[in-house]
């Protein structure tokens, strides 16, 4: 029983960390009025920058640096196009996570190949690390879970408590508004975009080099989209998005329990749990509404 | 008529130029990756247009991309957005391949046009799901065609391994059964493998332009998509309405899956029609929707795919690097401001000059 507690937890957590670390960034730009599908091709790019950071420097930490970094870059280009010129952000979206697609193989087979690299290592917490059932899968992890955990309550006094929080969900609600008294929605915007970049670019990089340590094409297969269905589901509020994100990542757990049983060998069915979760979070919670009010919507200067 | 004729060049010198651009942006991405971009850029056109067979080949390419096309393009006029064309385009093609290998005696014809009916059916059920989970729950769907997607994926896994849809000759590779040879499409270009599906999707293409601009079904779709609360306001039934653009435009895709077991591999593996779903989307939107510039764009797209193949081939590269280059085309093609926005810090920054 305390194997079981203890593995399942460790599954649960081991899943639901890249969604809570990209879906924090999204709360971000959602609240500033911004859909970025591209989290997808990020989080992916984020994937294998940090296996070649990693194998270039001999160092996971490195690799999540490189992740960020590439997060970050690709973020203010998603700005850029969505803020400066105004594109259909759907279709920036999907435009990144196609050339994503393609880019991340290419740069894989010229110089990585699935090579195993130095993947994150553990750091148990001592003391809490040896409690009873829950110490094991709850304190002795790699630093990004550390992080994803720390951030939450992190994200949530930015945003509601601080000035800055509040001029990101003004923006996101009447740009115009925001403009007349002086709020900068382009550099707001923008600020958002690097910063959710950079989140889904080490959530990427946790994918790549949490457990397995090594980059397989296409390996983010749709979680940049159920980061994006955490931020729906967590209502667009970071404590909320850490409780998807665990209920997520339980459906992940469960799969990997029942592979076990009898049901095992109709493991596509298992598979599809999670995405069906999703469909049915949405479902559930789609009209409840911290939606902003100007989602998607680019905004003109006059 | 000359305003018309501008308007016409813009319309048109526009998606040149981004394709343009996202050329040379590829060119100089492969070249900081060490490869020898001349070759690259020469086999891909080789292995595109360079023969009678690598024309066939494009074609081939062009016909599921035209299909996953219509379907982005018929939802979207109806201002639903479809990213599930790739769940959709398999699930018509497990109904139909069923079908084709399942059922015989039926007079050729016939046997066809019943395969054909079913892909469109399971196709445009999948994405009838969409849009009741839209109307009825308003969930949002962007992601619900998303996850469909990789759910109807998981269920091709399950197709190719299990009774009774896998093909159960001994030591066959997963795979569904391979529908009858009756069933089979014509091929139209002797020589290559260019099938009459071809013809089909060049059909599709006709069908949604009357359907969209000559019905009054289509113009009310389009009415909906442009502005909701005109359609409102004149009294058309925007959840109807949306119901039966998702249903149709999931058929369309489900019909390009079927037709590309019937037309080219007779049997469904795992990833038969990789990554057609996305860069139907591609295709649609740098041909604006409309019927004449989503065959454009399709043999632009048909050709970096099959050029791909032979530039990995000869070149080194490999075939995936053409994704690159359709990413950045779609960027580039929907930012007409980039250039207007060149243009202006250009002046900015020369005018400054002359005031310094």
């Amino acid at each position: 029983m305390v194997d079981f507690i203890t593995n399942f937890l460790s599954a649960d957590i081991r899943t639901a960390t890249p969604l809570i670390l990209a879906a924090l960034g999204l709360v971000f730009s959602e609240r500033a009025g911004i859909v970025n599908i591209g989290t997808e091709g990020i989080m992916l790019t984020g994937a294998l920058l940090g296996c070649l950071g990693s194998s270039l420097w001999g160092s996971s930490l490195a690799g999540a640096l490189l992740a960020i970094a590439g997060g970050a870059i690709m973020g203010f280009i998603f700005a850029f196009f969505t803020v400066s010129l105004r594109a259909n952000q759907i279709v920036v979206g999907m435009a990144f996570n196609i050339f994503a697609g393609g880019f991340t193989v290419t740069l894989n087979r010229l110089l990585l190949n699935g090579a195993k690299v130095a993947g994150f290592p553990k750091y148990p917490i001592p003391i809490l690390s040896k409690l009873p059932i829950f110490g094991e899968a709850l304190f002795n992890w790699p630093i990004p879970v550390y992080l994803a955990f720390i951030a939450v309550p992190l994200c949530w006094f930015v945003l509601y408590k601080t000035n800055s929080g509040l001029k990101i969900r003004a923006v996101g609600e009447n740009p115009k508004a925001c403009d007349t008294v002086g709020i900068n929605v382009f550099r707001n915007r923008y600020g958002v975009l690097v910063f959710s970049g950079m989140m889904a670019g080490i959530a990427g990089s946790f994918v790549s080099m949490g457990q397995l340590s090594s980059f397989t094409e296409g390996m983010v297969a749709g979680k940049g989209f159920m980061a994006l269905a955490v931020c729906v589901f967590g209502n667009y509020s970071p404590v909320s998005v850490i409780l998807a994100g665990l209920l997520f990542g339980a459906a992940d757990a469960l799969k990997y329990r029942l592979l076990t049983t009898s049901i095992g060998g109709y493991y596509q069915f298992l598979n599809m749990l999670p995405y069906f979760i999703t469909i049915v979070a949405l479902c559930v919670f789609a009209r409840r509404s911290n939606k902003p009010a100007s989602s998607g919507v680019a905004y003109r200067k006059e | 008529m000359q305003k018309k004729m501008q308007q016409g060049f813009a319309s048109l010198g526009f998606p040149l130029l981004s394709i343009f651009v996202a050329l040379i942006l590829g060119a100089l991405i492969m070249m900081a990756m060490g490869y020898d971009v001349g070759k690259a850029y020469i086999s891909l056109l080789n292995g595109a247009f360079g023969s009678r067979n690598s024309i066939g080949e494009t074609l081939i390419q062009v016909t599921p991309l035209l299909f996953t096309a219509l379907s982005y393009a018929i939802a979207l006029r109806c201002g639903l957005i479809n990213l599930g064309a790739e769940g959709q385009l398999y699930i018509g093609a497990i109904c139909g391949s069923m079908v084709g290998a399942h059922i015989s005696g039926l007079p050729a014809i016939l046997h066809i046009i019943f395969i054909l009916f079913t892909g469109f059916i399971g196709g445009a059920l999948w994405g009838l799901i969409v849009g009741i989970l839209k109307m009825r729950f308003g969930a949002s769907e962007l992601i619900t065609t998303i996850m469909l997607n990789y759910i109807a994926l998981e269920f091709v896994s399950y197709c190719v391994t299990n009774t009774p849809f896998k093909d159960m000759t001994k030591g066959a590779a997963p795979r569904m059964t391979s529908i009858i040879d009756n069933v089979k499409l014509p091929t139209i270009l002797s020589g290559t493998r260019l099938h009459a599906g071809f013809i089909l999707a060049l059909i599709g293409v006709v069908a949604y332009y009357i359907f969209m601009w000559k019905t009054t079904k289509g113009y009310e779709m389009r009415v909906i998509g442009m502005n909701p609360n005109a359609g409102r306001y004149s009294g058309m039934n925007i959840k109807r309405n949306g119901l039966l653009s998702i249903f149709i435009a999931g058929g369309f895709a489900g019909l390009g899956g079927v037709i590309q077991i019937i037309g080219l591999t007779y049997f469904l593996t795992e990833g038969f029609a990789a990554n057609v779903g996305f860069s139907g989307v591609a295709v649609a939107l740098l041909g604006g929707c409309h019927p004449l510039g989503m065959i454009a764009s399709a043999i632009l797209f048909g050709a970096l795919n099959a050029g791909g193949v032979k530039m990995q081939l000869l070149a080194g590269v490999p075939s995936a690097s053409i994704y690159m280059i359709q990413g950045m085309i779609i960027l580039f093609a929907v930012s007409r401001e980039l250039f207007k926005w060149i243009r202006g810090k250009a002046k900015k920054f020369s005018g400054g000059v002359a005031n310094g």
